[in-house]
């Protein structure tokens, strides 16, 4: 078995030069003969009915398209998994911002000061903002009690615990809305012509999704809607199934007036007006022995999905199945539900609900600790889930994960005992409180349950004419590194070097439906799909006699050209398939949730200033065990960036709504960090190998997010012996815990 | 960008005169824009109710630090770049300096100006505490000629200053001579850089006979963001100066804070968490105070 | 829509960018940005915020860092502009270039243009620079993707390779 010459190392990004010379073309470096750009005219209000829209006589109104709901060629829906979502609100709305009616002209400048002559009057109806309100039910707005999906998750007999118990510890924990702030806004170019259909060109994450939206809005077929990715300027999920709608509304301008058609948002429309994290609310009830171990408990995990179904039923379904942590919980019951309020459906954003119920669960074992008087090394140490045990769900641990010794390398590498000691003596003077808090936590790579059996992916390897290599997938690159992986896998399967393997544009003209790029599956599932297409590639090359079974480089580019000059083309298509033994029962909620885990141990130290109540961090270690570095550079950048945004979750990113709307839709007054506020990320990884993922890889593009809020709010509590359970903890909000605590 | 440039006019004048004069013939028609970077978000948010500009961005007359034997004086067409880099501004304002640098990232500092800092008017502007504390004073230019006034009470309310309507700031002048103070400053925001402030202090003291132990001879203290204008707090000052400093009175320092002070609950803080901070820097300006006896701040 | 004859309020306004004398006829107060972008084809520099908060429309103006959506055109003129698209000698990247693609500074690259412009800018007045002036000179430039980290490996390496001990 030859060792790897190419995973594991850390080749050059394959688009990495465009990008730091400026040569990368974004959708709006882009332009189309005779193109016009679009603008949408949205609600002003939370709820109601739209009683009279009126256009300002000044304006020659000839001169522009205008789209309505009437104007839908389809069904007026943003077709995902509900099919609630009206792509333009028709008589109705249900959240500030909803999209109403478009406008298209050449002049952008002139388009933008039309949309503000567009007035429509409503007749508002009562709107309803918050988790509560909703649970309240004294508003109907969706369905028939404004639930959007429940879950239940039952093992053992918790009934029967409780009288067992030493302790029975409660608490409630609360995460707010963020932002995902991709320094790119959403944007998109579409055209029509009658033969070809619509085509769109746009920064997102997901072409076929896209294209399924495409097709049932405008009632055409699949090979008349073609979906390009180009160049994508961040997305961390916000452009997962947003993107559809600013796609559907350019499509409808482009039908309209018979001109390709831009739309590309400015900050304030896409804070506004696009998708953000579910906000959340988790209450855990807990029997706990003496010794620290726990009997079992209560987990009801509720999320805010705003105005209309979208995602919140797989947000739930992730956030759900996280709740308990990499905890071994011989009874559970995790009851999950998603409720709707009146502001812009939420979304995805990285973690996708893991890091809202992880965020519960660590806080709430440092509770524990407290309340048992265990240390929360001990209590976690004593509750680690071992091979052999089984999660919630019942699946079964079957990688030789060895959790308390990962967190004690975790422990030493962040020098956390003796931290922890010094800290608590220099705590007694001064106003500077210096604390240090832990994270333990895992992440499901890959779509749940069934999910990927669902999906069907497929990918490509086709024979270029140069006798290198092209891989066909619809993964998307938005800076985590799918094209540099992809093809990094697809030269060492082929035995090739790196330079002579390419990947296609993401065009769903040209690529097969790998799926979309999310739930951190692209280097482990589609990863593994593409070695499969190239080892299959190579077959076709060796049954053809144009290539020996022991050969180099040279010998398959020289086979390639042969087979490409004999036969045309030279193709291999793999299609996934569910591995044996991973079963996941959909009705019970029960089963082999995810292919596998990737484990994490965060520790975060931090520093509070009693003068202004500012908390910073102030060193950071994120050590994570995730089966396989294919690539050091990449994966160290994909953990940093996950830890900063998780930072930025819990001291420095709010949303300030009110009635529904966000009044701080500029990136001066909605927070995330620069580069004098981060500390020093110390990252660590473990490679423990995957058998269901390319070259023993597991996924890690949200595994960063889930740990570091807990651990800095753990840190807080160290340094003040205030315990804060609701993200984000501004310095306000400690402030008032500590003047409270003052005042007892 | 929610504006159409074609709807608006910005001419460029070579010289002051034809400024001043253009502000003369027309006033309250054009908007003076010195480095943009306040005038200019208004503009891109279509905020902006001016629909003639005029350019003052790089008049001569407005430029340069002037050293003199008895005090400095700035241009008001000083970017806080060239007041960061300036070494005498560093060596003897350095309450200036850091407010310099505190104010928007390195881009900003090279375009946002000192009047022009002054003229917006924000009352959590970064260096208009430094100036109040300074004691500074302005040179106002117009078509009528020029006069001086304190900067003191130069904002009148809300976004609301002296400067009529033909008038620019030409140069703001400051004191020399503060060596044997303690010049203290801290700004409070919601993160390192690139943050309006919550929170903002400048304070200038010094203890009798530069002695550890001695009684408060000299003291300033400004605070901005806390008000609808930067405060001077000129009762704090008189409650503790002539008296030695002990952690009593930082405390009665503290409390005094927030009987003067307004601060207001808005997107970016609260009413209370204001009053508090404000209070806290005041009171550890005055024990900083007591501990170096005011010498020079490092 | 009145055709472009009649655009009266414009004007011939004259700088160089990257080393070449250019005059376009622009409204005085169109954004730099846009005159870059639109006017010149140099769609390297970015918008996004048009705020001046996330640097991402960061260029060098007379050798300064600048933020070119907070800039009217006609302030521009006669100024010493450099780009993104200046900074590579044909096929040979700039040192910082270099430097971005081997320490992973640039992942999703929106901001990457601005980001390598104000470590230019950095490096021009510190050629030693400390992580600390790191962090203040690059704290205008806001990016999502990094963590910052790998931006700052790419700095110092930078540093290092124009600076050989």
């Amino acid at each position: 078995m030859t060792e790897e010459q190419i995973i594991g190392q850390s080749v050059p990004r394959k688009e990495g030069r465009d990008k730091v010379t400026g040569a990368a073309r974004y959708i709006d470096d882009m332009t189309m003969p005779g193109m016009l750009y679009g603008a949408t005219v949205r609600s002003q209000i939370s709820r109601g009915t739209i009683k009279n829209i009126a256009f300002d006589p000044q304006f020659d109104w000839s001169e522009f398209a205008i789209v309505t709901a009437k104007d839908i060629p389809g069904k007026n829906c943003v077709a995902l998994i509900g099919d609630d979502q009206p792509c333009l609100a028709d008589g109705r709305v249900n959240h500030p911002e909803e999209p109403i009616l478009l406008l298209a002209h050449s002049d952008p400048h002139f388009l933008r000061m039309a949309v503000d002559a567009v007035s429509i009057e409503y007749d508002r109806l009562p709107a309803i903002f918050t988790l509560e309100e909703s649970e309240e039910r004294s508003q109907i707005i969706w369905g028939t009690d404004n639930t959007f999906k429940t879950f239940l998750i039952a093992k053992g007999d918790v009934d029967q615990i409780w009288e067992k118990a030493d302790y029975i510890v409660e608490g409630e924990y609360t995460t707010g809305a963020q932002e995902q702030l991709y320094i790119e806004n959403n944007g998109v170019i579409a055209s029509f012509h009658d033969q070809h259909g619509i085509t769109v060109w746009g920064s997102l994450q997901c072409p076929y999704y896209v294209h399924k939206a495409l097709m049932t809005l405008c009632n055409l077929p699949a090979e008349k809607v073609r979906v390009v990715q180009v160049e994508t300027g961040g997305a961390f999920g916000g452009k997962e199934d947003y993107p559809s709608m600013i796609a559907a509304h350019a499509a409808l301008l482009a039908i309209k007036s018979g001109q390709p058609v831009k739309i590309v948002y400015d900050r304030m429309e896409d804070m506004t007006a696009t998708t953000k994290r579910h906000p959340s609310r988790t209450r855990h009830r807990t029997a706990v022995t003496k010794d620290g171990k726990i009997l079992g408990g209560e987990i009801d995990f509720t999320i805010d999905g705003g105005a209309y179904s979208t995602l919140s039923s797989v947000v739930l379904s992730r956030g759900t199945i996280h709740a308990g942590g990499s905890y071994d919980w011989p009874s559970v019951r995790i009851r999950g539900k998603a409720v709707a309020t009146n502001a812009p459906p939420h979304g995805a954003f990285r973690g996708f609900g893991a890091p809202q119920s992880l965020f519960a669960m660590e806080r709430h074992m440092d509770r524990i600790a407290q309340v048992v008087g265990i240390s929360p090394v001990e209590i976690r140490r004593r509750n680690f889930l071992k091979p052999g045990d089984r999660t919630t769900t019942e699946q079964t641990i079957r990688e030789e994960i060895d959790l308390g010794k990962l967190l004690d390398r975790a422990l030493v590498v962040s020098d956390y005992h003796a931290k922890k000691a010094r800290f608590s003596r220099e705590n007694e003077v001064g106003t500077i409180k210096k604390g240090v808090g832990i994270a333990a936590f895992l992440h499901g790579a890959g779509f749940t349950g069934s999910g990927e059996r669902y999906l069907a992916s497929v990918v490509g390897v086709e024979g270029c004419a140069d006798g290198g290599m092209r891989v066909l997938v619809s993964s998307t690159e938005f800076g985590q590194g799918t094209n540099t992986v992809l093809c990094q896998i697809a030269a060492e399967a082929l035995g090739l070097p790196y330079e002579d393997v390419r990947i296609a544009p993401a065009d769903t003209k040209r690529v097969p439906n790998s799926g979309p790029t999310v739930a951190s599956r692209t280097a482990m599932v589609v990863g593994s799909l593409v070695r499969s297409a190239c080892l299959g590639i190579k077959q076709t090359l060796m049954a053809s006699g144009m290539l020996p079974k022991s050969h180099s480089p040279e010998q398959l580019r020289a086979a390639c050209k042969a087979y490409l000059a004999a036969h045309g083309e030279l193709r291999s298509f793999a299609r996934y398939e569910a591995p044996e033994g991973v079963f996941w029962d959909d009705q019970k909620y029960r089963g082999e949730a995810y292919a596998c885990f990737a484990w994490a141990i965060y520790v975060a130290e931090v520093a509070v200033d009693l003068t202004t109540y500012r908390a910073s961090v102030e060193d950071f270690v994120a050590l994570q065990e995730i089966g396989r570095v294919l690539h050091p550079i990449l994966a160290k950048g994909q953990i940093a960036g996950g830890v900063a945004q998780g930072i930025g979750f819990a001291l420095y990113e709010k949303v300030a709504w009110k009635n529904g709307r966000m009044q701080n839709g500029q990136m001066t007054n909605y927070i995330m960090p620069t580069s004098a506020d981060l500390p020093p990320i110390r990252v660590f990884f473990e490679e423990m190998g995957n058998v269901h993922g390319a070259y023993g890889a597991k996924g890690i593009g949200e595994l960063p997010i889930d740990g570091p809020a807990p651990a800095i709010v753990n840190a807080i509590g160290d340094a003040l012996g205030t315990h804060f359970a609701s993200i984000p903890l501004l310095p306000e909000d400690i402030f008032e815990a500590v003047a409270a605590d003052r005042e007892q | 960008m929610r504006s159409n440039p074609a709807d608006y006019s910005l001419i460029a004048p070579a010289k002051l005169d034809e400024v001043v004069s253009l502000l003369a013939d027309e006033p309250g028609q054009w908007l003076p824009i010195a480095g943009g970077t306040d005038v200019m978000v208004q503009y891109a948010a279509g905020r902006l109710p001016a629909r003639k500009l005029v350019s003052i961005w790089n008049l001569a007359e407005l430029r340069g630090v002037e050293i003199l034997p008895d005090e400095i004086r700035i241009g008001a067409g000083c970017t806080y770049t060239e007041l960061r880099e300036h070494h005498g501004i560093a060596q003897e304002l350095p309450l200036l300096a850091s407010a310099a640098g505190w104010t928007g990232g390195i881009a900003n500092q090279n375009r946002g100006t000192l009047g022009g800092n002054i003229v917006n008017a924000s009352p959590a502007a970064d260096s208009l505490p430094a100036l109040l504390a300074y004691e500074a004073e302005l040179i106002l230019v117009s078509a009528r000629g020029e006069r001086r006034l304190p900067y003191l009470g130069f904002h009148t309310g809300y976004k609301k200053t002296k400067l009529a309507p033909d008038e620019l700031i030409r140069a703001i002048c400051l004191r020399r001579g503060l060596s044997g103070y303690l010049h203290y400053s801290r700004k409070v925001g919601a993160r390192n850089a690139q943050a309006i402030s919550k929170v903002c202090i400048a304070a200038l003291g010094r203890l009798r006979g530069g002695v550890i132990g001695g009684e408060i001879e000299d003291v300033r203290i400004a605070v901005g963001s806390v008000a609808p204008v930067p405060l001077r707090l000129t009762e704090v000052e008189r409650i503790v100066k002539g008296k030695p400093v002990d952690r009593e009175l930082a405390h009665l320092a503290r409390r005094a804070v927030a009987a003067r002070i307004q601060p207001i609950d808005d997107i970016r803080s609260t009413a209370r968490y204001r009053s508090e901070v404000a209070g806290n820097l005041v009171a550890e300006f005055i024990e900083q105070l007591g501990a170096t006896a005011g010498r020079p701040h490092e | 829509m009145t055709d472009s004859s009649e655009h009266q309020g414009q004007c011939e306004i004259s700088f160089t960018v990257n080393g070449e004398a250019k005059t376009v006829r622009v409204y005085a107060m169109e954004r730099l940005l846009d005159v870059l972008r639109l006017e010149l084809g140099l769609t390297g520099t970015k918008e996004g915020c048009g705020e001046g908060e996330c640097g991402s429309c960061s260029v060098l103006m007379n050798g300064g860092l600048v933020n070119s959506c907070l800039i009217p055109a006609l302030q521009a003129a006669g100024s010493n502009l450099t780009t993104i698209e200046g900074l590579a000698e044909g096929p040979q990247l700039s040192a910082l270039q270099a430097a971005f693609l081997e320490c992973g500074g640039a992942q999703c690259g929106i901001c990457t243009p601005g980001m390598i412009l104000a470590s230019r800018q950095l490096l021009d007045k510190k050629t030693d620079p400390t992580l600390d002036d790191i962090r203040e000179g690059l704290s205008g430039n806001l990016c999502r993707c990094t963590g910052y980290m790998q931006i700052f490996d790419a700095v110092a390496e930078a540093a290092r390779r124009r600076n050989p001990a």
